[in-house]
């Protein structure tokens, strides 16, 4: 009837899983009984669950990926004191069973749903606004993507107290991860959720894509397209080409564990190199698919705060479209050790390094943008300047682990631990957190806290530094990648220094969480709201409208004549907003439930599938066929919203912006 | 104010007659076809991964295989069928050759499983060796593919039955369901040849 499930699957014996357990279900009580008191459920499933509105969605992406943050986070400082412990005597903590769950957790939460979401949330909120269009081209499908991210985190944690997680690494090895190593649910648990957010992902890649080429302003021309918009369609692009290859990769690995198959079983003829192969063929277009379009907030954020044109901007294009190709043919650098042959790594590590080079095109770009610029330090630009440090120093030690006479000797260590935090933390998080205080004001109608912002930066750049820099010496000194214990006295004060920078990070954190709580208590105060949908002098089109934006986006949709159209709009004199226009009745989309009964029977099926239940499996699955058969049938799916109706809003903005300007 | 009024209209119009639903499914279906590719990249590299056990060669029979693939090259003529019908917004017609298409698929269905049935009892089965995993895996994610378009038939003529006309939301469904349709034929080209043809040879 349950399958593998009985009760000793809930991990009772563990003291650090039952407290956390007590602390989320206390947590997740007081939460509930808060939205139950204020009577808020009708108003979070009307607007936020069922919306289909890409900045609604935006937003529950982002909290999505913050809640993923802490998760994360949890798991990073956890492993850093159990190795500033763990050494001679010290068994340190955390039993090797649970330190491995806990390492494999961490890489597969923060890829997946920490960068990923945070990613998604960014293209969701600007996209739409940057090209001048009222949503994206697929709304159903973009809830629908949103859910299937979200059930899959929670069937990540759901692991943590029924059953077990993966303890084969973030990207689960075989022969390691088959069956005859690994015979608990861990890595069914893996497979699942990575299955059920790849759907998500893979239709916000093609949603975006269709996007930006089908629904751009009349006038925007490919070379007329905002940087950020141009880095959000490589990244569809590779999402699209490298996803599938996961899901792939992923599938044979669970048919070989459900079925026993021998894709990559140690007997039978199965190749195990075959799933390295496919894995980082998926990979490594992954972390591009990550750091470009935290490329594209910088390539934003940089001209607004330096109050010039981005320099470059064609080169800029031409840079990330080559680093889009560059990526599908590098993934060998990651095990270089396979023994292809000299002349198979020399071509991967060329390719490599080649790599490097838009890359060093983009950064002269927006250095050269804040050449003779009038730069204002504001957050933004803190990580920005952040970032521009360390990304080059991650990068350049990409390229010393590019030579594969290196990698040979730096494989699997601690030096390569260091070198993909740099890039990760300082060219993705820096970027998307930069991101976040942009856009902040044109999401919520007020800036982010200055101050709190600044000093997040600080504790997270120094604590960055001291995290990480040991790691590269103890890349170095011999230290291999996920040990739990160790005997060499050298690596002991490095490993202490790593420990200071974690708690460095989690302060961080700390001043991040209290931004967010400053800003709020403080939104009202007439120096934070932004009244003129316009608080940076911004150059592109989201910066037209009212802040947050009327659901609607364009009451009308602007005319685009240039690069930077609003902008240039702003220097001839011109209304982008055309206001006072003929207005006309807007056609849009309905909220529908439908995304979110997808995304619970999808939960129900892997839920199921992990533990064998397959009665409750085929319920999940009938639940999600059922579910997109009604949707089809569904005939009431948009509605008008009369001309008068838009006239009525626009009006009030335009009072506004004449109210403001009088002061 | 009159450039801004053409220019609301260009915008409107554009609304209302092209949907990006058609070119969507189509880069989906590309996404798909990546799967597929994939697929075959694990067949090439697996195909001759024995085990000590049978060979394509002893296998494969050719009969039972050339009837397969006639019935599914001949659902796709039907269903261009259906879809000329379509545009001439025949409704009972659309009806008709989707029905015809949908045996047709279920026979090609049909087939398939009845020759996995038989492997299975033969001892050749997925988990026999790298090869059988890579051959079942390939060809039943094709054969899973049919069987969603076997749905999906269904659907689409419940949802046909009674109406008069063709609104342009069902024309959408058609079309990508044809796109679909002659997406999986190509799709079985390829197994045919390289998976079929290349091991009996």
């Amino acid at each position: 009837m349950l399958g593998r499930l009985s009760l000793s699957a809930i991990p009772l014996d563990v003291p650090i899983l039952v407290g956390t357990f007590i602390g989320v279900a206390i947590v997740g009580i007081a939460v509930l009984g808060l939205i139950t008191y204020y009577g808020k459920w009708g108003y979070l499933w009307k607007e936020w669950f069922t919306s289909v509105d890409h900045k609604r969605l935006a937003v529950m992406y982002i909290v999505l990926a913050l809640v993923a943050l802490f998760r994360g986070f949890a798991d990073a400082i956890m492993m850093r004191t159990q190795l500033a412990l763990a050494y001679a005597g010290n068994p340190g903590y955390l039993p090797p069973h649970h330190y491995d769950q806990i390492f494999s957790a961490h890489g597969t939460i923060m890829i997946f749903f920490l960068a990923m979401a945070f990613m998604t949330g960014l293209f969701n909120f600007v996209v739409p606004l940057q090209i001048g269009a009222r949503d994206v081209a697929f709304p159903f499908l973009n809830n629908l993507s949103f859910w299937m991210t979200a059930v899959a985190f929670i069937l990540v944690n759901v692991s943590l107290f029924i059953g077990e997680f993966s303890q084969c690494g973030w990207l689960a090895y075989p022969p390691l991860s088959e069956t005859q190593f690994s015979p608990g649910v861990g890595v069914d648990y893996y497979i699942w959720a990575i299955q059920i957010s790849g759907v998500g992902t893979l239709l916000t890649g093609v949603n975006f894509f269709v996007t930006i080429v089908k629904m751009r302003a009349p006038g925007m021309s490919w070379m007329k397209m905002p940087v950020f918009t141009w880095t959000a369609f490589c990244s569809s692009i590779l999402i699209m080409v490298s996803f599938p290859v996961l899901t792939v990769a992923v599938a044979l690995l669970g048919l070989d564990r459900y079925f026993g198959m021998h894709f990559f079983t140690n007997d039978g003829g199965g190749n195990q190199m075959m799933y390295l192969n496919l894995i980082w063929a998926w990979g490594h277009p992954e972390v591009y698919i990550l750091v470009i379009p935290a490329f594209g907030v910088f390539s934003e954020v940089v001209p607004a705060f330096s109050g010039k044109p981005l320099f470059g901007y064609a080169t800029m294009v031409y840079a990330t479209c080559s680093i889009m190709v560059l990526s599908f043919v590098v993934w060998v650098h990651h095990f270089f050790t396979m023994g292809a042959g000299p002349d198979v790594n020399a071509f991967f590590g060329i390719a490599t390094m080649i790599i490097s080079i838009p890359t060093g095109v983009k950064l002269f770009n927006w250095m050269f943008t804040m050449y003779k610029g009038r730069i204002q330090y504001h957050a933004c630009m803190y990580w920005a300047v952040g970032f521009m440090v360390t990304f080059t120093i991650g990068g350049m030690t990409g390229v010393m682990m590019a030579i594969p006479g290196a990698d040979f000797v730096l494989h699997n260590s601690l030096f390569l631990i260091a070198h993909f935090h740099n890039v990760i933390i300082g060219g993705v998080y820096f970027g998307y957190i930069c991101g976040m205080n942009f856009w902040a004001p044109k999401v919520l109608g007020f800036k982010l806290n200055e101050s709190w912002g600044i000093r997040a930066f600080w504790f997270w750049l120094v604590g960055f530094f001291f995290a990480f820099v040991p790691l590269y010496v103890l890349g170095f000194q011999g230290m291999t990648r996920r040990l739990n214990h160790y005997d060499n006295p050298a690596w002991h004060p490095w490993l202490l220094i790593a420990e200071v920078g974690a708690v460095l990070i989690l302060l961080g954190i700390a001043c991040q969480l209290m931004q967010l709580y400053v800003s709020i208590r403080d939104c009202n105060l007439p120096a934070n709201r932004d009244v003129t949908g316009d608080p940076w002098n911004g150059r592109t089109l989201e910066w037209s409208t009212s802040s947050p934006p009327p659901i609607y986006n364009f009451a009308i949709v602007p005319n685009v004549t240039a690069l930077d159209a609003f902008m240039h709009d702003k220097e001839g004199g011109i209304d982008t907003r055309q206001a006072g226009g003929h207005y006309e009745a807007i056609h849009m989309p309905k909220n529908t439930a439908a995304g979110l009964v997808v995304g619970i029977s999808s939960l129900v099926f892997g839920f199921a599938a992990v533990w064998y239940i397959w009665w409750l499996a085929a319920l999940g699955l009938i639940g999600v066929i059922g579910a997109v058969i009604a949707r089809s049938a569904n005939k009431d799916i948009d509605y008008y919203i009369p001309a008068e109706e838009v006239a009525r809003i626009e009006n009030e903005h335009t009072r506004k912006l004449l109210a403001q300007a009088a002061e | 104010m009159a450039q801004n009024t053409t220019v609301q209209t260009d915008g409107h119009d554009e609304h209302h007659h092209e949907s990006p639903v058609v070119f969507g499914f189509w880069v989906y279906l590309m996404t798909d076809c990546i799967i597929f590719g994939t697929l075959f990249a694990a067949f090439a590299v697996l195909r001759n991964q024995f085990n000590g056990g049978p060979t394509g060669h002893e296998l494969f029979e050719f009969g039972g295989l050339g009837l397969e693939t006639a019935l599914l090259l001949v659902s796709s003529i039907t269903y261009g069928f259906g879809m000329i019908a379509a545009h001439k917004a025949e409704v009972s017609k659309v009806i008709m050759w989707l029905g015809v298409t949908f045996l047709l698929g279920l026979g090609f269905v049909g087939l398939e499983v009845r020759e996995f049935a038989h492997m299975i009892a033969d001892g050749a089965g997925p988990d026999r060796s790298a090869f059988l995993s890579a051959f079942f895996t390939l060809v039943s994610t094709h054969g899973l593919h049919v069987t969603c378009g076997l749905i999906w038939i269904v659907t689409l003529i419940v949802q046909l039955m009674g109406t008069t006309e063709i609104p342009e939301r069902m024309m959408n469904k058609l079309t990508c369901l044809s796109l679909f349709w002659h997406f999986l034929d190509i799709v079985w080209i390829c197994v045919f040849t390289y998976v079929y043809l290349a091991s009996m040879i």
